[in-house]
């Protein structure tokens, strides 16, 4: 049976590591290309970059990143931030980017999935979604809310029927990403974890306020998420990728542990 | 020198920088000639099955393929490589290379826990010994995503089993052709290991 994944997620501004993220003190500091390769030999199971480049013409930038992590990484490559069109998509993909995500463009134009998946095959088009808590409502009958611009700007929608929607239109994964929960370090929202996967058949990915071992393990069985994304708990160094993994393998989760 | 398939405009360097980690010099290639005159063959995994039947068709590359086969040059296919190398396709309803006998379906599953594609990193257990399976340890999994299963007619073709829901089959292969549904380039080092074994491999079937 499958195994479930664990996925570090690496935040890029400008091609260096983003300063919002405070790192160790390593010589490493900024280069997401080491960064990257370390967690591969460490058992990483798969590898996300998010761009949060604001100028354009510095955009190119991230396919440089991309370009040297796939020449040294072995393990599904995904990346996102920005991406509105089947050309940005294709650009990402050509520079060794096996899956594409997208997000708030979508959310704009949602026929934005439909054109990526029809291009570059669903299973490579992963549906990001920043979901904020909201009273439940008529309009917003799950009481979670789709967000966008990196949590700012609520939509309206509600994020259920966007994670359906995102199916239907041919989205390969989600990726369920608590506003609310994001930098506590206090654990995934499970609920709402759980009530997407359980409305989808794709893939769900957790992401947002994992702080300790025992949040993954939570959101992998109870949460039913397919896999966790981690960021600055392995980022800071305050775990490993091999030490996750080794975690929820002993506490009986179904995880690669062999690389 | 391996000659990796181009079809479609799918993500082809990710198997070139593979055969280059392992020491295996790669060129990507619709060249029906260079198909047919390569050392070996990767036909990987892009797109569907339906749209890269008709881009290999255009290019000719659909007849050097099966010449390659009668030839003897060691081929090996990944993914929907794999799939369009049997018979048939229930994907687009497409009739495929027909390298050996057998087809593809649609994973149905009863269980509506399990998701489709069947997308992540799951176990191989070898049915078959087969020389590129030679040191696969217990415990190693590959990296697989796909919605489609091949079915081997042969028994005797079929080299590995994966289990999602029931066993399917995860590896096939007759004479100088071997196949994978996983991505060995997308499976770290245990994928690495199994692209270099292809890489020293002579074609034949005899572990």
């Amino acid at each position: 049976m499958l195994s479930k994944r664990l996925i570090a997620c690496l935040d890029v501004r400008d091609g260096h590591l983003a300063k919002s993220v405070r790192f160790v003190d390593t010589k490493n500091i900024g280069d997401p290309v080491a960064k990257a390769r370390e967690y591969y030999l460490d058992g990483l199971d798969e590898l996300v970059f998010y761009d949060i480049t604001a100028s354009s013409e510095k955009r190119r930038i991230i396919l440089d990143v991309v370009e040297s992590v796939a020449e040294q990484v072995f393990i599904p490559l995904s990346v996102g931030g920005g991406v509105a069109s089947v050309s940005d998509a294709t650009d990402l993909r050509l520079a060794g980017a096996e899956k594409i995500n997208v997000n708030s463009a979508a959310v704009r134009r949602p026929a934005l999935i439909a054109e990526c998946a029809e291009s570059i095959g669903g299973q490579n088009v992963v549906l990001s979604m920043d979901i904020k808590r909201a009273e439940p409502s008529t309009d917003m009958p799950s009481g979670y809310e789709i967000v966008i611009n990196g949590g700012r700007k609520p939509m309206g929608i509600d994020a259920l029927a966007w994670a359906k929607e995102g199916e239907r239109l041919g989205a390969g994964e989600l990726v369920v990403n608590s506003i609310d929960a994001d930098g506590t370090r206090e654990g995934y929202e499970l609920n709402l974890t759980r009530m997407l996967s359980e409305a989808v058949r794709i893939p769900v990915i957790a992401s947002g306020g994992a702080g300790e071992p025992g949040h993954l393990y939570d959101v992998l069985t109870d949460g039913k998420a397919d896999a966790a994304l981690v960021a600055s708990m392995v980022h800071y160094g305050d775990y490993t990728v091999s030490g996750l993994k080794r975690h929820l393998h002993e506490k009986g989760v179904k995880m690669r542990m062999s690389w | 020198m391996v000659v990796i398939v181009d079809y479609d405009a799918g993500n082809l360097k990710s198997v070139a920088r593979a055969c280059r980690e392992v020491g295996l010099p790669a060129e990507i290639s619709n060249d029906a000639k260079r198909i047919r005159e390569a050392e070996r063959v990767i036909f990987p995994g892009v797109g569907a099955a339906g749209s890269a039947m008709r881009s290999l068709a255009a290019s000719g590359v659909d007849r050097a393929l099966v010449d390659a086969f009668g030839a003897g040059t060691p081929i090996l296919g990944i993914c929907l490589g794999l799939q369009i190398s049997l018979e048939y396709s229930e994907e687009n309803d497409t009739a495929t290379l027909g390298l050996l006998p057998g087809k593809v379906r649609r994973f149905r599953l009863d269980d509506p826990n399990l998701k489709v594609p069947h997308m992540g990193w799951n176990a191989v257990r070898v049915i078959r010994p087969h020389p590129i399976f030679d040191g696969v340890q217990r415990g190693d999994e590959f990296y697989f995503v796909h919605a489609y299963r091949p079915i081997p007619e042969e028994p005797a073709d079929a080299i590995a089993e994966s289990v999602y829901e029931g066993p399917f089959c995860s590896a096939l292969g007759r004479g100088n052709y071997v196949a994978t549904q996983f991505h060995p380039e997308k499976s770290g080092r245990a994928g690495l290991r199994l692209l270099k074994r292809f890489a020293e491999w002579d074609g034949r079937a005899d572990a």
